[in-house]
């Protein structure tokens, strides 16, 4: 007999055996697997996958098994809400996961006041939880939060006067919009705002124009992708030695091996991921952030990235509001994940409150200066 | 006076690596007519090689022309499974089986290497020199050398060598030249293996100042096809003008308009001369018999 006529009479004898014993929690993901957005979407998908094998290996949520379902929306907001109703009306999901995507996550958000369910999304913008959505919450700190974090910084080093170099794709758009706007709140004056297409490869005019700015005395990159790993090698190439910053969007050892040697002296904001070892012993994030590094490299021999992390604190805070919840009432869900406080997840520290859906401030990121190749907090 | 230098140097630059490109267009327009839309997805084959040989630890000297004949021989596998059976069908249908095979490429990449974003150290290193009060990288002058040089060599083989003026009988007229004794078909062949290489090249050259992955190409052909546009469809001259002008307005723009406008005047500089001069600035009218 094969194995898979084994594995057949064991499955048809658990079915005889009754299936009511066997009661599921259901939980579903919309991510984009592949596609434009794959970046994203691949590590969350693996991580998700890790995490729930992980958990039913423990016993699943108070002795019941947890069934993932993962559908690949390729960040196509229709493709996301299709399976976002598919999920809802005949998986029937406790809670969703997911949208990588802003446009992927707004498609699928009004479904979930419809049937009152919960759902976390693991995209970016602000206007997910901006106004608040009874129903929507989201992991990843917002672009606005990365603006106010690096201005913090640029402050305390007493500079104030910054030049952007924006990348005009979605993500540096949206943070180069934040950053305008929160820039007189946060003490730095703009005096020169300069942009760049995703696949240019020179980007040295903007860069003396920066430099050539009157008092100019910092210079900050939204950007994401190989954009700004060129600004960094242009950076470099000009020999100038302002203060220099770049996003969050950025936060990988890809981006060192990018930008090489140019990268030393560059800083940017970070969630712990990056600096699992350099964490304080009695630093809450720290045993979260080992376990995580420590499964996804056994599970998939890679590093996991800020992305994966997203869907690291997604997971665990669903499973916390089930557990607490005691019960598998969606909206008994919504009301436990809605009163999560303290949570340390990977990315930061989470308390929900009806008037705030992502729960984090400016301490779940960090600021990182790249020195020789690796990176080193700065101490604030 | 330093800041008009910089600019020209990264215009030079960004423009050496579009000139690249437009060259390999021209060559398969000579050919055929065809306008290959798949021809960036050379200049990312030869980057991608060249990047997973170096990262195996291949020296780079080895690694380069073994990316060039890599890029070669897809150029030669493209023609003989989708140009060469269809090669009856009208010009357009060519044209969109190039699309398609651009599009097939661009997923195979995906497979054979992977998602994420490549590169490698400059050829004679990193450290930027000193001209004036600007400065250049070591790598720009081997893609500025590049350019002319397969800009000197197509300028010379098609227009000097047996080889080259069949590529050119071919094109004029595919009936006419097999009846002189022209083998057409080894024209078509040879005409894609040396525009693939022409592009693997832009690629391994241009990697370690650009970057590469798997889908960059759309965006590379659609420069090196302004390119030529604006240089004249067919001209070697054009091609290598057209890139450095492409570049040159770029920077220009950028440094003392905005950046935000600076793919905006390359365009609106390519249809005022399309407009004006139809056959761009350095092709050949050309009439058509009926």
């Amino acid at each position: 007999m094969t194995r898979q006529a084994v594995a057949a009479g064991i499955s048809a004898l658990a079915l005889l055996a009754g299936a009511p014993a066997l009661a599921e929690i259901r939980i579903g993901a919309s991510l984009a697997i592949t596609g434009p957005a794959a970046f994203l979407g691949d590590p969350e998908a693996k991580t998700l996958e890790m995490l729930v094998e992980e958990l039913n290996a423990s016993g699943g949520i108070n002795g019941e098994e947890v069934e993932l379902i993962v559908y690949d929306d390729g960040a196509d907001p229709n493709k996301a809400r299709t399976f976002a109703t598919r999920l809802i009306e005949e998986d029937e999901v406790v809670a969703v996961i997911g949208g990588s995507s802003t446009g992927a996550t707004m498609a699928m958000a009004p479904l979930f006041a419809d049937y009152e369910i919960p759902f976390i999304s693991l995209a970016g913008a602000v206007v997910i939880i901006d106004p608040v959505q009874e129903f929507v919450f989201k992991t990843p700190h917002t672009d606005r939060m990365a603006c106010e974090k690096i201005f913090a910084d640029i402050t305390s080093r007493g500079l104030s006067r910054v030049g952007l170099i924006s990348g005009t794709g979605g993500f540096g758009a949206s943070m180069r919009e934040q950053c305008l706007s929160v820039a007189e709140a946060s003490g730095v004056e703009i005096v020169a705002d300069e942009s760049y297409g995703g696949s240019d490869s020179d980007m040295t005019p903007q860069l003396t124009n920066i430099a050539a700015t009157d008092g100019i005395e910092a210079i900050v990159n939204p950007g994401f992708g190989q954009g700004p790993a060129v600004v960094t090698r242009n950076y470099a190439q000009l020999g100038l030695d302002l203060p220099f910053y770049q996003s969050h969007g950025v936060a990988s050892d890809e981006f060192i091996k990018l930008a090489g040697d140019s990268a030393n002296g560059v800083r940017l904001p970070a969630t712990p991921l990056l600096i699992p070892d350099q964490l304080a012993e009695d630093d809450v994030q720290r045993q979260p952030v080992q376990d995580y590094i420590a499964a996804y490299e056994e599970a998939y021999g890679e590093k996991p990235s800020t992305f994966g992390g997203y869907a690291y604190d997604a997971f665990h805070l669903l499973v916390d509001a089930i557990e607490r919840a005691g019960s598998t009432d969606p909206v008994e869900i919504r009301d436990a994940l809605e009163a999560t406080e303290g949570h340390a997840g990977v990315t930061g520290v989470y308390s929900f409150s009806p008037e705030d859906h992502m729960g984090l401030d400016l301490s779940a990121f960090r600021i990182l200066e790249i020195e020789d190749g690796g990176w080193t907090p700065v101490e604030q | 006076m330093s800041e008009l230098l910089q600019f020209l140097v990264s215009g030079l630059t960004v423009g050496a690596i579009y000139a690249a490109i437009a060259l390999g267009f021209t060559l398969i327009y000579n050919a055929s007519g065809v306008v290959n839309f798949a021809q960036g997805e050379f200049v990312v084959i030869g980057g991608m090689t060249a990047a997973a040989l170096i990262g195996a630890g291949v020296p780079v000297w080895i690694a380069a022309p073994l990316a060039v004949v890599a890029g070669m021989l897809v150029g030669v596998a493209l023609y003989r499974a989708a140009i060469r059976p269809a090669r009856e069908a009208p010009l357009v249908s060519l044209i969109i089986i190039t699309i398609g095979a651009s599009i097939f490429l661009r997923g195979a990449m995906q497979a054979v290497f992977d998602k994420q974003i490549h590169r490698y150290d400059g050829f004679s290193g990193d450290a930027p020199l000193r001209v004036g009060g600007a400065t250049i990288l070591p790598q720009s002058l081997w893609i500025i050398g590049g350019s002319i040089a397969v800009f000197a060599f197509l300028a010379w083989f098609l227009n000097r060598t047996r080889a080259g003026r069949g590529i050119k009988a071919t094109a004029s007229n595919r009936m006419a030249a097999a009846l002189v004794g022209i083998n057409t078909g080894r024209a078509m062949n040879l005409s894609f293996a040396l525009s693939a290489a022409i592009g693997a090249l832009a690629g391994v050259l241009a990697t370690p100042v650009t970057f590469t992955s798997y889908d960059v190409g759309v965006l590379m052909a659609l420069k090196g096809f302004s390119a030529t546009m604006l240089g004249g469809v067919g001209s070697p001259l054009g091609a290598l003008a057209g890139g450095l002008l492409i570049g040159l307005i770029e920077a220009m723009t950028a440094g003392y308009i905005s950046s935000d406008y600076k793919d905006a005047s390359a365009f609106v500089v390519i249809l005022l001369v399309l407009f004006l001069r139809p056959q761009g600035l350095f092709g050949a009218r050309i009439t058509e018999r009926v």
